[in-house]
């Protein structure tokens, strides 16, 4: 054994750790409170949740109105078709899950039960893209890609505690099917500083810019207006078009922001495939754009278990990553390109 | 092909008002004979129109069909939507023939539209979806799926003081599905004695006789540890579904199944000594024989 100490290493902490940046605001379980909110107006909201109402923040509705949860085990398939039996019946379910189990485990359910039949269930999936260190069993890096080929169904990637409280009575109010990229625990709490509300099938551009349009999604839009309050020091003019529903897109507004001469990135907490950058670039194409479209997205491999801050500086999705990418495409390939750290060693 | 076979008038003793499953049980077991008699007349016309299809699954399962929507269920023919009704679920979504013979018998569908199945523009798909035709509650086509949905349904209706009942069909391949028993632990777990599984045992699946696919058996006593009351009946027995569809009904508690052996191709010799029998296919001079069998059956 060496005396010298070992250099301090970040630790995978828990499946659930949160992203939120040291001394960042937030907001705790906002999904939960909201989902008590809308409760206290609708008796017909129900909660359901496989076995995970304490890591979806179901369980703060399932404390106040245990009457109208329902619990399933761990049980996917059982939990989205129930929630479908229950719609037909005239209810309105909030299921959750985390996000692997509702997309790759029971997406029979959700696409047969829920979608074909154009029903008011609200699927909630936690640990959406990278947001777990925990693994690929874990990490929903694909669940955009596979749902956004379900028809009828409304897919929603909200940026922080805003986003959530004002999607969930939306997503109710909503008579279809929809799908919510849940962040549970200490949510971030960067939109009420802007002029912004949650609208469904609504982009909205948070800074305008000259130089630069970030069209993000998710939590990426919170690290796309850091981005771009740090480029500002540079003199690089910054615009960020919050993008929240992914299905259907706001067509108009990446049009919009896109038919430009700004250098066009998007950023999303989700692979490069099938995600926001090929539903922009799929935009574009159709509409007959000739825009060139940079993806900040995660790569289109199994990704790492580790601690969230080094993964997400290793594939790309941290602040850091973000200018420096910004930053290397604006300098015409001159400025230096982030390196992702070397792979990690797997067994 | 052949006219469509009339009739009697709609017998539904399970019009609003009606009690189900009440009145002399002579009278009933030979209603329900007559029922499911035209049952199996429509789906061998329907057969017709295709020249193939689950029409030996239709002929087995007729019996308790006509139990159900002549003896057992409640539900208003003229409004299928009515939020009273027991819901009837078929989960076994290729048995559609078998359900559209059924909601005409019971007055849902018009007879008429019976020649329709398959055939484009159709409120009879091949596959029964709910969006396409009155009183078909679910989709099906994807196995597994009905028993989940009932759990949610059943769980909606008491949480709504909705005394109505739900009933699902399922098929003995069906219980290869990993749903169909996560679905189980649900309903027995939540105590939804407003739960009815029918499981149809023709022992037959897609590759081959069940056992020799997957073996499920012992059936019965599988639900019975997943905290089911489970009986076990001849399906094709209309006496024996009588007393125990009237025995489940009785139940409370915890959720019941039935679990009813049905031979397929029944009351017809032609077809129940079919050796390909999953998707029959009958040749065009073989409907009419199959149709006079029936009717020397009804007539023992």
């Amino acid at each position: 054994m060496t005396s010298t100490t070992p250099e301090k290493r970040l630790t995978t902490s828990a499946m659930i750790a949160s992203f939120a940046d040291p001394g960042q605001r937030t907001t705790s379980a906002p999904f939960g409170h909201a989902l008590n909110r809308l409760a206290e107006q609708r008796p017909e909201v129900v909660g359901l949740s496989a076995d995970l109402a304490k890591y979806t923040d179901m369980h703060v509705f399932r404390d106040a109105h245990p009457d109208r949860f329902f619990q399933m085990g761990m049980a996917e398939q059982s939990l989205l078709g129930t929630a479908a039996g229950m719609a037909e019946v005239g209810l309105v379910p909030f299921a959750s899950t985390y996000s692997v189990f509702a997309t790759r485990r029971a997406y029979d359910f959700l696409c047969l039960d829920i979608a074909e039949p154009g029903l008011n269930v609200n699927v909630v999936g936690a640990l959406p893209g990278l947001t777990t260190g925990y693994g690929p069993s874990h990490q929903a890096t694909e669940d955009l890609a596979i749902l956004r080929g379900c028809p009828g169904l409304t897919v929603v990637d909200p940026c922080d505690s805003v986003d959530i409280e004002q999607a969930v009575p939306a997503l109710a109010d909503h008579p279809g099917p929809t799908y919510l990229r849940l962040l549970r625990g200490a949510v971030p709490t960067v939109l009420d500083e802007y002029d912004y509300r949650f609208e469904l099938g609504k982009a909205a551009e948070l800074r305008t810019g000259r130089d630069v349009v970030l069209i993000s999604t998710g939590l990426m839009t919170m690290r796309a207006l850091q981005a771009a309050a740090r480029l500002e020091a540079d003199h690089v003019d910054v615009a960020v078009l919050h993008v929240p529903t992914i299905k259907p897109l706001d067509t108009e507004a990446v049009l919009r922001a896109a038919r430009t001469d700004r250098l066009v990135v998007t950023l999303e907490n989700h692979t490069v495939v099938g995600g926001l950058a090929e539903a922009v670039a799929s935009t574009l194409a159709f509409a007959g754009a000739t825009t060139r479209v940079v993806p900040i997205a995660l790569p289109d491999e199994f990704l790492a278990a580790g601690a969230l801050p080094t993964l997400h500086d290793r594939y790309g999705l941290s602040t850091d990553a973000v200018v420096a990418r910004v930053r290397g495409e604006l300098g015409g390939g001159t400025a230096p390109r982030w390196v992702p750290e070397p792979a990690p060693a797997t067994a | 092909m052949t006219s469509l076979t009339t009739p009697s008038t709609p017998t539904a003793p399970t019009a609003p008002g009606a009690a189900p499953g009440t009145g002399d049980r002579a009278e009933r077991v030979e209603r329900i004979r007559r029922a499911a008699h035209r049952i199996r007349r429509n789906a061998l016309d329907m057969g017709e129109v295709q020249g193939q299809g689950y029409i030996g699954q239709a002929l087995g399962v007729a019996d308790v069909l006509a139990t159900v929507y002549t003896d057992q269920l409640r539900f208003r023919p003229e409004d299928p939507h009515w939020p009273g009704r027991d819901r009837f679920l078929l989960s076994i979504g290729h048995y559609a023939i078998a359900l559209y013979a059924a909601l005409a018998e019971a007055g849902t569908i018009p007879l008429e539209e019976l020649e329709t199945y398959g055939s484009d523009g159709s409120r009879l798909p091949m596959s029964a979806m709910a969006s396409y035709t009155p009183g078909v509650e679910i989709s099906g086509g994807s196995l597994g799926h009905g028993l989940p949905v009932a759990t949610g349904m059943a769980l909606a209706l008491r949480h709504q003081g909705n005394g109505a009942r739900v009933l699902d069909l399922l098929s003995d391949g069906e219980l290869d599905e990993g749903s169909t028993w996560e679905a189980a632990l649900a309903c027995a777990h939540h105590g939804l004695d407003n739960v009815t599984a029918i499981v149809d045992v023709n022992a037959l699946q897609a590759d081959g006789p069940t056992a020799g696919v997957l073996r499920t058996e012992p059936v019965t006593d599988k639900w019975r540890a997943f905290g089911w009351h489970a009986l076990r009946v001849d399906g094709n027995d209309v006496g024996a579904l009588v007393d125990a569809f009237d025995e489940l009904r009785g139940h409370r508690g915890s959720p019941s199944v039935l679990v009813c052996d049905t031979r397929i191709g029944r009351g017809v010799p032609l077809l129940e000594s079919r050796e390909k029998a999953h998707f029959m296919r009958v040749e065009e001079h073989e409907w009419q024989i199959a149709r006079d069998q029936l009717e020397e059956g009804l007539a023992r």
